[in-house]
């Protein structure tokens, strides 16, 4: 037996009293970071990733400039102590080059960079603590961080996670700790709840089409919670500048989408 | 649709919500770990008609509670702590205890972290459904969910969290009974915590909190005089110093857990299973690492408390002092006859009975061989108990009262069936009503001042030998799950129950999805008489390019039986069906069993096909796999079958078939005989039953086997190989498989010693063709029943098969010893057998009939059923075993009565002697498939080395009688009663070549 912890109890809680579509405990926090043009600190429950964005601004090497847009420029940094091994993991770790590269195929499609050419926008990541969830939580810093930027998205991109536990195949679990991400296939997805499309599909295990398909549901549903929430803590930010400096650009834009729930 | 939320954790709930700890890995290294948790307002008290709580329909808790206990008239529910459920869990699963039960979360875990078989006989109560229980997830509620407090132990603040659950309990009913008129006086029903800790009693009593004693409790209930009986041997940490002290120690102590675990590290002591020996009550052996033969223990204290089963730390001997096994027959009732039940409470006869056990010992000693000598040692520790509930009776000399009427506590001898367990000492008000009864009864304790383990009656079984109680006690011995399918389970069946049926062919239907429409071929079944569970049905057929189309089609289970759901995992828990002489306990239920899966002659079914395409000389051109609809068109018996194949008039396609199927069987069996395969051979007896209703055995025959048995079989194991390969290939991980690994050569010493000594015959054990060719010249003309008697003894020095996960073990350990193959699966039984189901769901996903449940993707669950299906396939078989034996001694019974009628006098049977003992012979008779033990009261000369007994002259006032292992002779079996015990044994006596009831 590998673990006495039971991921799914016959009532029906998880290891840490949710039930299986209850996202934990979140926090959005959009203050500015020195220096940075706009930065983000997410959690999910004790996963907490803080991410700075600098750009669009002009490109420094000659390399990596595109003519036709802006490049997008990613980093990611693993705090040691964030982890309950505190393995230190350099840039050159594959598990931090997996995430690189998926933050970057999913924001890609998503930054209006034709709007930039010639620059470079660079993303920094900072893992701070890791309870699972941190592709998750990477993602959806790194959409309010450039949101804060003032870089134009089509949409918000939200990202969660699900896994499927063995004995409840119909009824996929939401944001899942490490305890659970460690026992169950899971998969993270990050959509644009405005038009549904998924920007993102990542599998770390082998998952069966049909319990696939039960997942993107719920997951989409979760998008769009999660999207409501990030647009209130934009326009709480937004709101806050507002009344500091008299002016707001986007300000109308959000208020109409998150309006309706208030 | 789900709605998703999200939790919010208010942020000055940090410290009762994250938990941060520290956790040693597997390798030694430290890492920090931090969890959270979120608390909630809605989980729910399980209380009917809770106005605050939110309930599932049914399995809730009566509104009221019970009513019955004195104590409490408005009613009261019971909340036992963590010890309660270790401790008294044959009273918390009694059906005579009615009270609803609230388990705390706390509990729940406590007992997880405890104990693995007692969490499983808990949540098995749980979810029984003649229990009234409910899992209150307390540590989930914001009310009742505690933090560990600094100075606090785990088990202190559990016990905490257990009594703010009760009085939150309390709390609760008070402020949702008050009802619409509003008044807030009525009376309500309580919530009691159970616990036999004192100073949690106390604690609790200062909060108000309403706490008894298991036994305060159990005093005050209707029933409580069955109910006492049920309560454990008080723990020896509750047990009042004064009364403890008094005694002396028999039992040298335990060396303490640290010690013993760092001696087994360093190799200085050795960890094993204490196996007891079944001739000799004090001796017994453990099996460890690092030495060929297992550690002998000679002697009561030597063994110091082990009981069969349990985990065992020893200490060997320097060699000097190591022993040869006895070789003698001690029969613990014999030998300690005399033996007082209130044990040491007068030191003079223990001292008797010690010295008896030590005169024995000596007498033994100087017999013992010294060439034979092997480690010897004694057991220091114990790392786990394997107790469980045993059949026993009560031995009648032990009662102190005997008046039927009288219900005064006495304390008895309890001899459990088995012969590798001791006796054990009970208290019980019911002593006179249960002699010559079949009784359950556990072990609770054993300490160093009692010579015999102490534990408790759980219940009663039946009169001995009454059908009924011989049965039951049956598969209580052997552990085999034997309740009625429950209503959670019967829920997974069809809802069409048996007019279920084969959608007619669409494609649009479900069941026709992916399948081939086999109903035109003919296909049959060949079973034993009166099989009503078909598993398998073949055909054959001649194609075109001169070759065979043959074809094995198995029960379609896994098309009923889903993942996961409540009759799956009872046929996990179940892992086989259990076949006694009159009775078969189902893994599942009958209504699949016999029915919907069985395939039936001239019904359509759902099967899982192979089929091959076969040269003529049986060969193997290409296989497939294929989900079909099948429609038998006969059920044959193996006679009928054979019939058929013979008679030369019979030219139908169906026989032909037959026939087809036949020649390719005996071309495949030649091919497994030259690889090496074992023709093995175990005592196969029937017993033949008068009438079904009366189950009366009216005799024994030995089974038959015709050429029709082994058609069925060679294709099964063709099959078998075949599914094994294929989900090997597509699932190298997780497979399903069987495999029987070689026999170390260590095994085979003695029976090749007897061979060559007694016989001149060798046995070539350096690989499976080996054997098998040295096995078919242990020739006797004038015996032919020798050959099968040295097969059998073979057997038993084989390990058995067994079933793992391919990715387990390594790759080089897959192979078959007995069956000579490197690949095996079992994928032809999956309607009696757990590991076939699960091997169809893999063969299903390997050909992507189906997507494979996320389970069968994870190695460790995989390896967990399989554990148990081992397990369960071991016990059914000894089971199985029993229940023959059993048979046979009614039989013999019978026999003797009717030879008795007929004034023959006596049952005579020829039988093999297969074992010398300084005072008697083992002899085992074919034709009965049983085996006896011959004693001599009177002194006969033993001669270990040559396997000999001779019987000198002065005894018999002829000349001296020799007899060895494998002489033939003739043995007069009687079957007699124990007087105390009532426990009946069948008993032999030599015939020939000399009368033994005079030695
Ligand atoms: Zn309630």
């Amino acid at each position: 037996m590998s673990s006495r912890i039971e991921i799914l109890n016959d009532g029906g809680f998880r290891s840490d009293g949710r039930l299986p579509s209850e996202l934990r405990s979140l926090a959005f926090d959009l203050s500015p970071q020195a220096g940075a043009d706009g930065s983000a600190m997410v959690s999910h429950g004790l996963t907490q990733v803080l991410v700075s964005v600098f750009g669009p601004r002009e490109a420094k090497s000659r390399a990596q400039t595109m003519h036709n847009r802006a490049a997008l420029n990613v980093e990611v940094s693993v705090a040691p102590f964030s982890t309950s091994d505190r393995r230190r993991r350099g840039r050159g770790d594959k598990r931090v080059q997996e995430i690189v590269a998926m933050i970057k195929s999913t924001f890609e499609p998503v930054v209006q960079t034709a709007l930039y050419p010639r620059s470079q926008i660079d993303i920094f990541v900072h893992v701070l603590q890791q309870d699972g969830g941190v592709l998750q939580a990477s993602i959806n810093a790194t959409t309010l961080a450039l949101t804060a930027a003032g870089v134009p998205l089509l949409d918000l991109v939200c990202a969660i996670t699900a896994g499927v536990h063995s004995t409840s195949p119909d009824s996929p679990l939401l944001d899942l700790t490490t305890l659970e991400e460690n026992d169950c296939p899971s998969v993270t997805v990050a959509v644009m709840p405005r038009s549904g499309k998924l920007t993102l599909v990542s599998l770390e295990t082998r998952v069966h089409v049909d319990v696939f398909k039960g997942i993107l549901e719920v997951v989409g549903e979760a998008g769009k919670v999660l999207s409501l929430e990030m647009k209130r803590a934009v326009l709480a930010r937004t709101k806050m500048l507002k009344d500091a400096m008299g002016a707001g650009l986007r300000t109308a834009e959000f208020a109409e989408d998150a309006g309706g729930d208030e | 649709m789900v709605s998703v939320t999200i939790r919010k954790r208010p942020l000055e709930d940090a410290v009762i919500t994250q938990r941060k700890f520290f956790k040693k890995t597997a390798r030694g290294k430290v890492i920090k770990v931090i969890r959270e948790r979120y608390l909630r307002d809605d989980v729910a008290c399980g209380i009917e008609g809770c106005r605050e709580c939110a309930l599932p329909s049914g399995s809730t808790l009566p509104m009221n509670g019970s009513l019955d206990h004195a104590s409490f008239p408005n009613g009261h529910f019971i909340l036992p702590d963590t010890n309660v459920f270790l401790g008294q869990m044959d009273l918390m699963e009694s059906p005579l205890l009615k009270s609803p039960i609230i388990l705390l979360q706390t509990v729940l875990e406590e007992v997880r972290h405890r104990s693995l078989p007692f969490y499983n006989r808990l949540k098995a109560l749980v979810k029984s459904d003649d229990k009234r229980s409910w899992v209150f997830y307390n540590e989930f509620r914001s009310e009742t969910a505690v933090v560990r407090e600094e100075n606090e132990t785990p088990n202190d603040r559990n016990d905490r969290g257990i009594r703010r659950g009760t009085g939150w309990y309390n709390l609760h009913l008070a402020a949702t009974r008050p009802f619409a008129d509003g008044s807030s006086n009525t009376p309500h029903p309580n919530v009691v915590m159970l616990t036999d800790d004192v100073a949690n009693r106390q604690k609790a009593q200062k909060d108000n909190i309403h706490s008894l004693s298991v036994r305060q409790y159990v005093e005050g209930l209707p029933n409580s005089a069955q109910l006492l009986d049920l309560l454990s041997a008080e723990g020896s940490e509750n047990i009042e110093p004064t009364l403890a002290s008094g005694r002396a120690a028999l039992y040298p102590d335990y060396l303490p857990t640290a010690t013993l675990a760092a001696g087994v590290k360093a190799g200085q002591l050795h960890q094993g299973h204490f196996n007891a020996n079944q001739y000799n009550y004090l001796e017994g052996s453990v099996q460890v690492e690092g030495f060929d033969k297992p550690i002998l223990l000679v002697g009561r204290e030597n063994m110091n408390r082990s009981v069969n089963g349990d985990i065992v730390v020893v200490e060997v001997f320097s060699k000097d002092q190591w022993k040869a096994p006895a070789e003698e027959v001690i029969d613990q009732e014999v030998a300690t006859r005399n033996d007082d039940v209130e044990d040491s409470d007068e030191e003079g006869e223990a001292r008797e009975v010690s010295t008896h056990e030590q005169n024995i010992l000596q007498q033994e000693e100087t017999a013992r061989i010294q060439s034979e000598r092997q480690p010897t040692g004694r057991v220091v520790g114990i790392i786990k108990r394997n107790w469980r509930a045993y059949v026993c009776h009560i031995d009648s000399t032990s009662l102190t009262s005997s008046n039927a009427t009288s219900l005064a506590q006495q304390t008895v001898f309890a001899t459990p069936v088995s012969r590798l367990l001791p006796r054990i000492r009970i208290r019980t008000r019911q002593a006179p009503t249960l002699i010559g009864q079949k009784i359950l009864v556990t072990i609770d304790k054993w300490d160093n001042t009692s010579r015999y383990p102490e534990g408790h009656f759980v219940r009663a079984l039946g009169k001995v030998e009454s059908k009924e109680a011989e049965q039951e006690s049956l598969l209580l011995e052997f552990d085999v799950p034997y309740r009625p399918f429950g209503k959670a389970i019967l829920d997974c069946l069809p809802t069409e129950g048996d007019k279920w049926i084969v959608p007619p062919k669409s494609d649009i239907s479900p069941e026709w999805r992916d399948r081939e429409d086999l109903r035109d071929l003919l296909i049959c079944s060949i079973d034993p008489p009166g099989c009503q569970d078909i598993d398998d049905a073949l055909h054959a057929r001649p194609l075109a390019n001169g070759n065979i189309e043959a074809g094995v089609h198995i029960a379609d289970v896994s098309h009923f039986v889903h993942s996961n759901n409540p009759m799956d995992d009872e046929a996990a828990a179940r892992g086989t069906t259990v076949y006694l002489v009159d009775k078969r306990i189902d893994m599942l239920p009958s209504l699949l069993g016999t029915n919907l899966c069985s395939l039936r002659p001239h019904v359509e079914r759902l099967a899982f096909s192979v089929i091959w395409e076969l040269t003529p000389a049986a060969e193997i051109v290409n296989v497939r796999f294929t989900k079909s609809v099948i429609a038998s068109k006969s059920a044959f018996t193996y006679e009928e079958a054979q019939i058929r194949n013979d008679d030369v008039h019979q030219q139908d396609e169906l026989t032909q078939s037959i026939r087809l199927l036949n020649t390719l069987a005996k071309q495949l069996r030649d091919a497994r005989m030259r690889a090496g395969a074992l023709n093995l051979a175990s005592p196969e007896v029937k017993i033949q039953l008068d009438s079904p209703e009366s189950s009366d055995p009216i005799d024994v025959e030995q089974k038959e086997m015709r050429e029709t048995n082994s058609l069925v079989e060679e294709f099964m194991l063709l099959a078998n190989i075949s599914v094994a390969k294929k989900i090997e290939e597509t699932y190298p991980q997780t497979s399903v498989l069987r495999r029987h690994l070689p026999p170390p050569k260590t095994n085979f010493e003695k029976l090749q010693d007897i061979l060559r000594k007694r016989r001149g015959m060798t046995l070539d054990v350096s690989s499976s063709g080996a054997l098998a060719a040295s096995l078919d010249k242990c020739n006797d003309p004038n015996e032919p029943a020798f050959n099968t008697l040295v097969r059998i003894m073979a057997t038993r020095c084989m390990l058995s098969a067994e079933y793992f996960c391919s990715g387990s073990v390594s790759r080089e350990t897959f192979a078959h010893y007995g069956l000579a193959s490197p690949i095996y699966t079992h994928f032809t039984s999956p309607i009696r057998r757990y590991a076939d189901v699960l091997v169809h769901r893999q063969l299903s996903a390997a050909i992507s009939h189906m997507p494979l449940h996320p389970s069968l993707h994870s190695k460790t669950h995989v390896e967990r059923v399989l554990i148990v299906v081992n397990r369960r396939h071991r016990m059914a078989q000894m089971a199985g075993r029993a229940s023959v034996e059993f048979y046979v001694g009614l039989a013999l019974k019978a026999r003797a009565e009717k030879a008795q009628k007929a004034g023959v006098g006596q049952v005579t049977e020829d039988a093999f002697v297969i074992r010398t003992f300084r005072n008697g012979l083992g002899v085992f008779v074919s034709k009965l498939g049983i085996e006896g033990l011959v004693m001599f009261k009177r002194d006969v000369q033993f001669d270990a080395e040559e396997y000999t007994v001779t019987v000198p002259a002065s005894a018999t006032n002829a000349k001296d009688v020799k007899i060895s292992v494998f002489d033939q002779v003739t043995v007069n079996i009687e079957v007699e009663k124990d007087k105390n015990t009532q426990r009946g044994k069948v008993k032999m006596t030599l015939i020939h070549p000399i009368d033994s009831r005079a030695l």
